[in-house]
């Protein structure tokens, strides 16, 4: 630097680089740490978390919002893993997609909280009297808030791989292993990252009610944000609530800026349009890590020897087949054929274990409460579309109003919801409420975001054009809701909706029954009869409502949500 | 407000008088428009020429009500127009045609927007869908159209409402030749027969040719800022031939126009402070597209020096294409730019007869000598130890002379002329500039 040319410039760059190192290591070290001290409680006895019950104390807080992170990250690397394997699977295999890609659907309509009720005891039985039993069943039921839309997103990918990438990349003699790491998670990884961010919104709601399971007689708390909250709640302490409200904010907050913005960044390369000026995802930390020059000397090296390695492993086989009956078919029959097989035992098995058990009475009360529980969804999104599809839509048609509004959105539909429903529940009893409407609204309170920022989304990508054209011609008032603003939004409405309802139902379990201290709410519905079962381990009626329920959200996704999907998508997508 | 509330002496339809607009910016603000003045009289297609960034979309904008002008006025039949006029519509580049209504739905929109009654609607679109030629399409959405008939539901849509004034921005820009043709005699036609009932056109083109074949009178703009540079009328009787040595003589003279006025690369206004000349606007051009030119250029029937009417023709590119393109090659000093003609300078034939080694070693001389942000960013990565230098280094220093969009635009466009000249690289996941090893 000894030119005066660039005199006035003093080693800025060099500057930067070495904060960048600085904060990419404290990032790195940080990590590491957490992991180690979360993770030390994993593998002792049962016996010891009855010893060391939850405490309230505010100086426990930042332990439990560790443990429960990991949790999240664990779930998050499993519904990864399922990702890449079921939905490859379903999507290079016709014949396994046409029962995988329905079975996925079931799933995906499966409460979540059913999930856990039924899965526990096979998870602590896999490790008896030992945490980690616990701690499989806590993963295991946030894994199934994560994993489903995630291998949707991804199969959608696979299929839609432009068709002239693959052949470029089988003339060029990449193997399938090479095509899958070299092009079809590239190409998948943006769409699978918003995925992920939405897996994650709805995984806060259940690692609250995952981390504190009582299924008849077994009762499992394992430390973390979801038992101090039901501590409290049985404490009802209202002061605890409140901490753990706000350390949540913070914990949510930190996830958002350490994960899911850099890895939004760094997917934003992936993206298949290469219209040059597009504005790309920035994140402080992706910056750190990039311009940390130690780091990335690590990065290239880790690099290089995993070349080294991946050439010793992989074999110098021939190049990939031409598409078509292969060796790898018979493997694919028999591999179809067994989950066939698996499907039809188990359904049978449930079968025989629910018939005798239940009669025709069970069968009916279940319907007419699932019916209730319908109706209750129904009214509850029709109230949040009325009040925020024009709110999004002005919103979204201001660009300054988005740019704000529209992260506060997607934050507040990340928020556990249910922390919020001792407040509800102490104002019902305080009050003397009718349970059956004062409860209902606490299963939208945290879906109904997915309909605003879907519909603040939609509207800002009204092309300017459009808008003039509608103001040349001077159209207002209900004209223009009626011919311009609704039906532009229409698609992305449809999508929040979606989400919306699904997410309703789910809540429907935590929701339509709800305690604060001794003081037990409950509505008539559904949900409070799964709750219901689950607490008293009534296995037979727990099974029945879990089946109806999935069943009548597979039947509403069909009937309604589908056609309307189609229709938007036939009729009013802005190409 | 003044005098011309009392009746206009003329049949003066729209006047626009010192308009000016800016846009506020980080630093100061950004002159797009600066004193526009135009009359438009009953019975005349105005063409506003110019090429992108001269602002005369946006001067379309400001006569339609749709935008605000910072300072100046604009009135139509003797009303200032501070919002959407009812006697003005519009014609979009993109058709803007709303894709969950019909044909017919959307031609009506506008009269629905009047609250007329059923049967009046009815009476109208009939009339517009017949004579732009949509009959039989009243049902079709325009997904199922092609691109010209979008347009011309467009077109329907603005004529329905009954416009004293037609707005048309770009029409056929987005179209294929052919169709872009057609839809353009088919309107010239119907313009000339007076079925339109419209009292005057105002058509923004970024093409020539279309300008003189439809325009009564062209106004040529400049750019930074955007401005009329010129106006010239055209009396040629319709339909024009663009054959016609007349025709070709307008066209010539335009190019003229556009290459001696506003000549030189486009330049940030406080370039001559600067000194170092780092402050320079590029465009972003491909280096295919330069050597395609100089090798257009240097061969027969040319032989080292084109008329720029013929080169455009000979490589179909727009103004907007050919323009960036030969200046670049002047500002590099391979080629000179005057008089509506490109000529190669020795260099540039040089590089016309050289092997690619060759062209790339003149090209990195070229490149280091005579663009100074080039020379800048070399200098920089050869004096650094690491031979490295983030991208944000070079935007601040840029953002000293020009907007930050201006400023990115030039660095994408330094970058690919230094990667051709391999004169430096550029890792954009890193943003960072490394010396050529």
């Amino acid at each position: 630097m000894t030119n005066t040319s660039t005199r006035s410039f003093p080693a800025t760059g060099r500057l930067a680089s070495s904060a960048a190192d600085v904060v990419a290591i404290l990032l790195v070290l940080g990590l590491l740490g957490l992991l180690a001290s979360g993770s030390r409680g994993m593998l002792g006895s049962l016996a010891t978390l009855e010893q060391h019950p939850v405490s309230l104390d505010p100086s426990g807080l930042p332990e439990y919002a560790i443990r429960t992170t990991l949790r999240m990250l664990a779930a998050l690397l499993l519904s990864l893993v399922f990702t890449f394997t079921y939905a490859t699977w379903a999507a290079k295999s016709p014949r396994a997609g046409r029962i995988l890609l329905p079975l996925l659907d079931i799933l995906q309509s499966v409460p979540i909280l059913g999930f856990i009720s039924v899965t526990v005891v096979f998870f602590l039985s896999l490790a008896p009297d030992r945490v980690l039993g616990a701690e499989f069943a806590a993963v295991f039921a946030i894994f199934t808030s994560q994993a489903w839309n995630m291998a949707f997103s991804f199969y959608q990918s696979l299929r839609t791989v432009p068709t002239e990438l693959d052949e470029a990349a089988r003339s060029f003699g990449l193997s399938a292993w090479g095509r899958f790491w070299r092009l079809e998670v590239p190409f998948a990884m943006p769409p699978l990252v918003w995925n992920m961010m939405m897996s994650m919104s709805g995984a806060w709601f259940f690692v609250v009610a995952a981390e504190a399971i009582s299924v008849g007689n077994t009762t499992v708390t394992l430390p973390g944000m979801g038992a101090y909250i039901a501590t409290a709640i049985q404490e009802q302490n209202l002061t605890a609530v409140g901490r753990a409200i706000l350390t949540m904010l913070g914990v949510i907050l930190l996830y958002d800026q350490l994960l899911f913005r850099p890895l939004v960044a760094w997917a934003s390369r992936f993206r298949f349009d290469q219209e040059p000026g597009v504005v790309t995802p920035r994140s402080w930390v992706l910056d750190a890590l990039t311009h940390s020059v130690i780091l990335q000397r690590a990065w290239r090296a880790l690099r290089r020897s995993a070349r080294r390695a991946s050439a010793i492993v992989r074999p110098a086989g021939p190049r990939s087949r031409i598409r078509g009956v292969t060796s790898a078919g018979r493997l694919d029959r028999t591999a179809t054929a067994l989950v066939g097989i698996t499907v039809g035992v188990s359904t049978f098995e449930a079968l025989r274990m629910l018939a005798p058990g239940l009669t025709l009475r069970d069968l009916a009360e279940v319907l007419s409460l699932g019916a209730v529980t319908a109706l209750r969804v129904t009214i509850l999104i029709a109230l949040a579309s009325l009040v925020w599809v024009p709110a999004g839509v002005l919103i979204g048609i201001n660009p300054r109003a988005a740019r704000v509004a529209q992260p506060i959105a997607q934050f507040m539909a990340a928020f556990p919801a249910n922390l919020l429903f001792p407040l509800a529940v102490y104002g019902i009893v305080h009050w003397q409420l009718n349970p059956d409407i004062w409860l209902s609204p606490l299963m939208i309170l945290g879906t109904q975001w997915y309909i605003l920022f879907n519909v603040i989304a939609g509207a800002s990508t009204i092309p300017a054009e459009m808008r003039l054209v509608s103001r040349n011609l001077g159209v207002r008032g209900w004209l223009w809701w009626s011919r311009v603003a609704l039906p532009a939004v229409f698609p992305f409405y449809v999508t929040g909706a979606v989400t919306a309802s699904g997410g309703s139902w789910n809540a429907s379990i935590v929701a339509e029954v709800a305690s604060w201290g001794q003081r037990r709410v409950e509505a008539t519905g559904l949900g409070a009869y799964i709750a219901r079962a689950t607490e008293d381990g009534h296995f037979h009626h727990l099974l029945l409502g879990v089946a109806t329920m999935s069943l009548m959200v597979l039947a509403i996704n069909r009937l309604v949500w589908r056609r309307l999907y189609a229709l938007a998508e036939r009729k009013y997508r802005l190409s | 407000m003044n005098a011309r509330l009392s009746p206009a002496p003329d049949d003066s339809l729209l006047d626009v008088c010192g308009v000016r607009k800016t846009f506020p910016r980080e630093s100061g603000e950004l002159l797009v428009l600066d004193d526009v003045n135009l009359r438009v009289t009953e019975g005349e297609i105005v063409g506003l020429l110019g090429r992108s960034g001269s602002g005369k979309s946006t001067l379309l904008r400001i006569i339609a009500g749709l935008t605000a002008a910072t300072s100046g006025t604009v009135s139509f039949a003797g009303m200032p127009v501070d919002r959407p006029m009812p006697g003005i519509s519009m014609v979009f580049q993109s058709f803007a045609l709303f894709p969950w209504l019909t044909v017919r739905e959307n031609v009506e929109l506008g009269l629905q927007a009047q609250g007329l009654p059923r049967d009046e609607i009815q009476r109208r679109s009939d009339a517009a869908i017949e004579l732009i030629g949509l009959a039989g399409f009243e049902g079709a959405y325009p997904r199922e159209l092609s691109g010209g008939m979008r347009q011309r539901v467009g077109v329907a849509r603005a004529l329905v409402v009954h416009p004293r004034i037609l707005l048309m921005d770009e029409p056929f820009s987005a179209l294929d030749v052919l169709t872009a043709e057609t839809l353009r005699t088919d309107f010239l036609e119907l313009w000339g027969e007076g079925q339109l009932s419209i009292g005057a056109v105002i058509l923004v083109t970024h093409n020539i040719e279309e300008a003189v074949q439809m325009c009564d009178r062209i106004c040529v703009f400049g750019t930074n800022p955007g401005r009329i540079l010129s106006t010239l009328a055209i009396s040629l009787p319709r339909p024009r031939d663009r054959q016609d040595p007349m025709f070709r003589a307008l066209v010539e003279r335009i190019y003229v126009e556009m290459t001696a006025r506003d000549r030189g690369v486009p330049s940030a206004r406080h370039d001559r402070f600067a000194g170092s000349g780092i402050g320079t606007i590029l465009p972003r051009v491909s280096s295919n597209a330069l050597s395609g030119l100089i090798e257009t250029v240097a061969a027969p029937p040319f032989g080292g020096r084109a008329d720029m009417p013929e080169i455009a023709r000979t490589l179909q590119f727009e103004i907007d294409d050919l323009f960036p393109v030969a200046e670049t090659l002047q500002m590099l000093r391979f080629a000179e730019v005057e008089g509506g003609d490109i000529r190669l300078t020795e260099a540039g034939l040089a590089f016309a007869g050289a092997s690619l080694e060759e062209r790339k070693t003149l090209f990195e001389r070229h490149l280091l000598n005579f663009v100074p942000l080039a020379a800048h960013i070399r200098r920089v990565l050869e004096e650094r130890a690491s031979h490295r230098a983030p991208k944000s280094r070079f935007l601040d220093e840029l953002e000293d002379y020009m907007s930050p969009d201006a400023a990115e635009q030039t660095i994408r466009a330094v970058v690919s002329l230094g990667r051709y000249a391999e004169a430096f690289e550029y890792d954009d996941e890193l943003g960072s500039f490394e010396l050529a090893s």
